[in-house]
């Protein structure tokens, strides 16, 4: 929402001076803004959109009190700050941008050739749906709809996780055996303007753990001038694209070192995916971004009620742990999986679809069911995640669901 | 000025064996833009289009210095992100070359689609250089009009018929729209002169801030002539005051090069087959307007160098 030039002047003071404080009362946004400020990028190249919009005012501040060294460049369009980036990034910078549902929908095209040119652009997305009907509130379409561009895509609980995220994403991405391109995502205004505690890791620490880039191929290095984004036959397109699948393989083993090396560093501890209550569990649901948090209470609850209930939020949806999500589902009665988007594919959301690809070959698979909620910002609360717990314990009584899809929490 | 001598031993730095059509005159462009750089390296970006794609032809490229592409219509934006990625670096002692950075696109990139990427970059000030590449029409792409076709011009999707004589618009006056931005240096010009745009291209790349030069680069394909013929085509433009040399330094407007007699247009239109439908006919009162245009144009532009 829009902020007043004095409230956002306020709120970069503040971040500011809560940069070396290690906890500090902030938003998803403003926890974002301060990791971007520690990994003091060399370029950022933005353009403002709700809900993300404080991320792009926050760290214009930082800029302009020269708390980073930053060339900040206010574009004219979400296509050219991806468009700079990848310019800013091939040239052999660590840039930076940040975006929201309409604005990474403009970038489309350019997520693909970020990708293609393996350059390690990290960007923060603050979760918001997709128009046509304009909407300014938090579901996962904008990130969905990005999902097959060749970025690895981290979603992240509340504010801490976004701050984690952030910071572990630019490790990820600059590995030499990944490449690629990350999105943060978090969940707009429910995350993005929420006021949480978070835990700001002092700047020399984190400077240290991003470390330096060093890129071995950049267009300033005139001694060993290269072509970028040439032209592919039918001859060698295919092994190019190719060529993406084997750093994507990769991504996997690199998150969960990272997550390793940031748990020793900072004492947070991140996989692939969260469980909560799983491992005797005999309903689980599978949620990405904030409603993991209303989940816990949820199935807390339940556990006091005697319903065996547990969850697997995933983390890292590209690329997908199908192996590993499957091992974790294993064995469980029924299982449900909410989707914050509808994939309008004619059987439910996306993550629906790669969690039943997971299963699929699994021997003793659960039976699962998809939900679609939240769309647009529309709220999910306790009840809502109960009365899925509730439908699993009848479908696992007779082992079969009525309704392979459901929506929660709308008017029909 | 630029000294014949000296640019004749300076490397060829874009190097033959693209596969740009014979006689297409981008490359040429290409090759002058380097001559004025000189020793200094130059990084480059492409708009999708013919140069690009006939010069980068996996797993061969005609470039020699730094070069990328990325899309069609963000030349100027990629552009902007390089200087920002130049000017971080250097500020914070991490880089210490002296480079040139240029911005390739074609009219359709120019014109068109990479139009507010351009403006939105000459706004916010970058120092680099950004080349038109003119040839009139999306040439990659089979030649379909773009904002930049003549009017009275044949183009696939501008076809003459019965009904319709070709382009019905006279093509937006791109270079006066890049002066109206208030840059240091805006320039037109043709290889067909080279001094004069081997000249603009230095005082472009020395200049502090944004440049835009747009260079009419005829298309042996599009305008259909033989492959011989471009850069005598390109002088006629100039000669017939179709394609005025001039330039417009912070604001103030000069024109380089004055024909001794300038010559009818009709000259120059039929030098190309895209145009040969203008000389059946009933067609008079078309070519007549196509050189009322052209005359008001060259008027206007003599008044604002404070010559007429
Ligand atoms: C977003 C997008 N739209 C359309 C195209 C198809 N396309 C590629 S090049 C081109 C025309 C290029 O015209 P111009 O910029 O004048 O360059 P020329 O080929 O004439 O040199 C078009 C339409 C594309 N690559 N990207
Ligand atoms: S089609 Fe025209 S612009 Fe393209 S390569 Fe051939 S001559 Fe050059
Ligand atoms: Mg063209």
């Amino acid at each position: 929402m829009a902020k007043t030039l004095e409230e956002t002047t306020k709120m970069a003071a503040k971040a500011g001076k809560n940069g070396n404080k290690k906890l500090s009362a902030l938003t998803g946004n403003e926890a974002v803004a301060h990791a971007m400020r520690q990994i003091n990028p060399d370029v950022v190249a933005a353009y403002p959109i709700t809900p993300a919009t404080e991320i792009v005012q926050i760290f214009s501040s930082f800029v302009a009190n020269g708390q980073v060294h930053t060339e900040y460049v206010a574009v004219e369009s979400e296509h050219s700050a991806m468009s700079a980036t990848i310019g800013a990034c091939a040239a052999g910078a660590r840039a930076m941008t940040a975006t929201s549902s309409q604005g990474l929908a403009l970038m489309w095209e350019m997520l693909y050739i970020a990708a293609g040119l393996r350059l390690p652009i990290v960007m923060p997305v603050t979760n918001r749906a997709l128009s046509a009907p304009i909407n300014i509130h938090c579901d996962h379409s904008d990130t969905m709809g990005a999902r097959d561009a060749g970025w690895i895509q981290l979603f992240s609980e509340n504010s801490q996780e976004a701050y984690d995220n952030t910071i572990q994403a630019i490790r990820i991405c600059e590995h030499p055996d990944i490449l690629l391109p990350a999105m943060v995502t978090y969940d707009g205004f429910i995350i993005s303007h929420a006021m949480e505690v978070v835990r700001i890791e002092e700047d020399a620490e984190v400077k240290e753990f991003v470390g330096e880039y060093k890129p071995d191929i950049y267009l300033l290095n005139t001694d060993k001038p290269v072509t970028m984004g040439g032209l592919d036959f039918t001859d060698f397109y295919f092994e190019h694209r190719r060529g993406l699948a084997d750093p994507v393989s990769k991504v996997k083993d690199v998150v969960l070192q990272v997550g390793a090396e940031f748990k020793k560093q900072f004492g947070r501890e991140y996989g692939l995916f969260e469980t909560y209550k799983l491992d005797d569990a005999e309903y689980a649901i599978v949620v990405l971004g904030s409603t993991a948090g209303t989940a816990k209470v949820t199935i807390d609850d339940l556990r006091d009620r005697g319903v065996k209930a547990g969850m697997v939020k995933i983390r890292m949806f590209r690329p997908f742990p199908y192996d590993e999500v499957a091992k974790a589902l294993e064995g469980k009665k029924a299982v449900a999986v909410l989707d914050r988007s509808d994939g309008l594919a004619g059987r439910g959301g996306p993550v629906f679809g790669e969690v039943r690809n997971a299963l699929c070959d699994w021997p003793n698979k659960p039976v699962t069911v998809g939900y679609v909620y939240g769309l647009g910002g529309r709220d999910i609360g306790p009840e809502m995640i109960e009365s899925v717990y509730t439908d699993l314990q009848e479908i696992a009584k007779t082992g079969k669901a009525l309704n392979l899809v459901k929506y929660l929490g709308v008017r029909e | 000025m630029a000294n014949i001598k000296e640019l004749s031993k300076q490397p060829i730095k874009f190097t033959g064996g693209h596969r740009a059509c014979s006689g297409c005159i981008a490359p040429i462009v290409v090759r002058m833009m380097y001559m004025a750089a000189g020793e200094t390296p130059v990084v480059t970006t492409c708009a999708t289009g013919c140069l690009e794609v006939t010069s980068t032809l996996f797993p061969y490229t005609a470039w020699t210095q730094p070069f990328i592409h990325s899309a069609f219509e963000n030349s100027a934006a990629t552009i902007s992100g390089v200087e920002a990625a130049y000017k971080s670096l250097k500020r914070q002692g991490k880089y210490d070359k002296e480079v040139r950075l240029v911005a390739f696109g074609g009219d359709g990139g120019t014109y068109d689609i990479g139009f507010q990427a351009l403006s939105g970059a000459a706004e916010r000030g970058h120092n680099f250089v950004y080349v038109c590449y003119n040839n009139e029409a999306y040439m990659n792409t089979g030649v379909q009009r773009s904002s930049a076709t003549p009017k009275g011009a044949y183009t696939t999707t501008t076809p003459v018929g019965i009904m319709e004589p070709g382009k019905k618009q006279f093509p937006k006056d791109m270079t006066q729209v890049m002066a109206a931005h208030d840059i240091p240096y805006v320039a037109q010009g043709s290889p067909s002169f080279w001094n004069d745009l081997i000249t603009k291209f230095q005082k472009a790349m020395e200049m502090e801030g944004p440049a835009f030069i747009n260079v009419l680069a005829p298309c042996r394909l599009g305008w259909a002539y033989p492959p011989e013929e471009g850069i005598k085509i390109g002088k006629m433009a100039v000669d017939t005051c179709y394609w005025p040399l001039y330039e417009v330094v912070n604001g103030d407007t000069r024109v380089t090069y004055k024909p001794r007699e300038k010559k009818p247009l009709a000259e120059y239109l039929q030098m190309q087959t895209k145009f040969r439908h203008l000389f059946k006919p009933g067609m008079e009162d078309l070519m007549a307007e196509l050189q009322a245009e052209v005359d008001r144009k060259w008027e206007r532009l003599l008044r604002m160098a404070g010559e007429a």
